[in-house]
């Protein structure tokens, strides 16, 4: 019973850990990305349809990966060069993101969808218990793992990491010392785009394999406050990522008990969660100011 | 070929006034390119679109009924906004003033009286103040996020219009159907014209000249432009922070359950489970192709009521999904915020072989 909570927590907190991952690459280089839920939404219904009609659910994620760097690039165009409000642009993304995701999905609802198959990692998984739970999953569950390590490794022991994080901290000092700030932020743009993308197809490809509309249901907007809640350190995601996914599974197991609270004060606890965590996390501003990258949000436009 | 900015010394007059135009107009082309693609005649389309409704009195009629919320909303919003505090959960706010502006007439039925309308538009305002409030406060008090948490509150407060409808506030005669019961005459909206068209319209108009007048004229209104502009130059003035975010906050989510309760008692006469079609979210895309600005705000309303009545329009005609409206809607923003940079910059498009060797 314990091992099948596991289980359903870790695919529960795989998008959210997924696109918060994306995001704090994003941030991390000073753009406040909240299109995240538009990203999502149409990595979930690209994933799908390609999933659908290639019949192959590897086609299906890259495909996802694919739409979400699409929208990405959009928002990171008008953001980065056309030096648009940060906050606007996100929102329009996200508003642009669900209305095309639910007019292309329409020709999808109902459709059987197609589940990723489980991935077995040999010798490992006959650890018992730690062996079922972590070894015994879907691929985009090893990508997520994979992700951790490669963000924060990049992030804080490479160059290009060093780089990322100086223009996000000073954009006028990285310009000055040669680096070009906009094309870092593109490119963490589209990194982020692609991890959304993901998240998205990870939703509609194994979490629930269907196409539903607004399946995302406000896991793109979680994942931003993941980040905040990480206070843009890569190892705090995933607390916070498994944290969300267990109170997620927690509702789903409590209304199948049905312990006689309404359903809808249970689906409400996520959200809740999510504005309690923000609280304590920002109640503490030394925790906060500390790993804030300090041009987050700031246009940058350079001069010559 | 590269991108270049080069900032104007000063606001440019001419685009401010062009720059929606020049969105409208691109927005307008990859309309036309969508309907193309969908396999239809684009001249076709943008017709039944964005043409037809405007010369059929019943869809007017709608037009001036959906205009109505968008512009309530929104005009709440571009305070907001003016003053640079990130209210983006006005649907929650429209829907828990609903909420709140129906509970005399399901609660007390029997309560018919001239009092009852004022009643609840007044119950609807307190409801929608409050919710928005939540994220104020704790953006005042905590500084906490206020775009992520009052967009989770929509969430809450659409669960909990869920839980209602289906549970304590059901019509115990209903069926059984998710519904409450239907307001009486006391409870409902007076109708002008012979739709669904109800004062709700002329009372927006009232609310817009209101701010309008209250944003140009008064201490207040410069208290607003000021601390979004200049924060620091504010504090030195003496305006508090946090006074302000508690008082823009409480403004627009009176405005939106306004809004929400004007909807349910004029045009839906019951709560459902859904009672808005996006509202809240659209009326941020009117703030914007308004100019946050009263008079533009009106304006934007009517174009944004347009793109809902235009894809109900395509829908029922050419067989398009009525989700080309959230589409276009969507696009209409990006053009917006795309076309405002021309007043702030110059765009230059070099071709400069030394420039882009450099600068790559």
């Amino acid at each position: 019973m314990f091992e099948a909570i596991l289980l359903t927590v870790i695919t529960a907190a795989t998008p959210l850990l997924i696109a918060a991952l994306g995001e704090l690459v994003v941030e991390r280089s000073g753009v406040l990305n909240l299109g995240v839920e538009g990203m999502m939404i149409m990595g979930a219904v690209v994933g799908f349809a390609a999933a659908n009609l290639t019949g192959s659910g590897t086609l299906g994620a890259l495909a996802a990966v694919l739409a979400g760097v699409c929208m990405a690039s959009l928002f990171g165009f008008l953001v980065l060069y056309l030096a648009t409000n940060q906050v606007a642009t996100g929102l329009s993304l996200t508003i642009l993101g669900l209305g095309l995701s639910g007019m292309i999905g329409e020709a999808f609802i109902g459709v059987p969808g197609l589940k990723l198959p489980r991935l077995d990692i040999p010798l490992l998984s006959d650890i018992p218990f730690i062996g079922p739970v972590f070894f015994q999953q879907d691929a985009l569950v090893y990508v997520a793992f994979a992700l951790v390590a490669l963000v924060s490794y990049v992030l804080f022991r490479t160059r290009m990491g060093l780089i990322l994080r100086a223009v996000g901290d000073n954009h006028g000092s990285a310009h000055a010392l040669g680096y070009s700030v906009l094309r870092v932020r593109f490119l963490a743009v589209l990194f982020g785009g692609g991890c959304a993308g993901l998240a998205g197809g990870y939703m509609s490809l194994a979490y629930t394999p269907q196409w539903v509309e607004n399946m995302t249901a406000g896991r793109g907007w979680i994942a931003l406050a993941l980040v905040v809640f990480s206070s843009w350190l890569p190892l705090r995601v995933v607390g916070g990522a498994y944290l969300f996914g267990a109170v997620t599974v927690l509702t789903f197991h409590a209304q199948a008990q049905g312990i006689g609270i309404p359903s809808q004060f249970l689906s409400s606890l996520p959200y809740l969660a999510t504005i309690l965590v923000l609280v304590v996390i920002s109640a503490n501003r030394r925790l906060t100011l500390v790993n804030t990258p300090a041009c987050l949000g700031k246009p940058f436009v350079p001069d010559r | 070929m590269r991108i270049e900015l080069v900032k104007r010394k000063e606001h440019s007059q001419l685009m401010t006034v062009l720059s929606p135009l020049l969105a409208v107009l691109l927005t307008l082309i990859t309309a036309a390119i969508l309907f193309s693609l969908a396999g239809k005649d684009p001249i076709e389309g943008l017709f039944k679109f964005f043409i037809e409704p405007l010369f059929d009195s019943w869809s007017l009629q709608e037009l001036l009924v959906k205009a109505t919320p968008l512009v309530l909303i929104a005009a709440g919003l571009s305070v907001c906004y003016l003053s640079n505090n990130w209210n983006i959960g006005a649907e929650g706010q429209f829907v828990v003033g609903a909420i709140c502006g129906s509970f005399l007439p399901i609660i007390f039925p029997d309560f018919q009286n001239a009092l009852t309308l004022p009643l609840m538009l007044l119950f609807g305002i307190a409801g929608g103040a409050c919710w928005a409030l939540i994220p104020a406060i704790l953006k005042a008090r905590f500084s906490t996020n206020e775009i992520l948490s009052s967009l989770m509150l929509v969430y809450v407060g659409n669960l909990l219009l869920d839980y209602l409808v289906r549970g304590p506030w059901r019509d115990p005669d209903g069926y059984n159907f998710p519904e409450s019961l239907l307001f009486s005459d006391a409870a409902t909206m007076p109708s002008i014209g012979f739709g669904r068209l109800t004062i709700a319209a002329p009372i927006t108009l009232v609310v817009i000249v209101v701010l309008a007048l209250v944003l140009s004229r008064t201490l207040k209104g410069f208290e607003i432009r000021v601390m979004g502009e200049s924060p620091r130059a504010g504090e030195f003035a003496g305006f508090s922070k946090g006074r302000l975010t508690l008082f823009v906050f409480a403004i627009s989510g009176g405005l939106a359950g306004l809004a929400g309760t004007m909807e349910v008692s004029g045009s839906l006469n019951q709560l459902l489970p859904v009672i808005s079609p996006g509202y809240g979210f659209t009326a941020i895309i009117v703030a914007f192709l308004g100019r946050l600005n009263p008079i533009g705000i009106l304006i934007a309303g009517f174009v944004l009521a347009l793109s809902y009545i235009g894809g109900e329009g395509v829908q029922a005609s050419l067989g398009i999904s009525d989700k080309i409206s959230n589409v276009i809607q969507g696009m209409l923003l990006f053009y917006v915020l795309a076309c405002d940079t021309l007043i702030l910059y110059k765009v230059r498009i070099g071709h400069n072989r030394r420039t882009a060797s450099q600068g790559a």
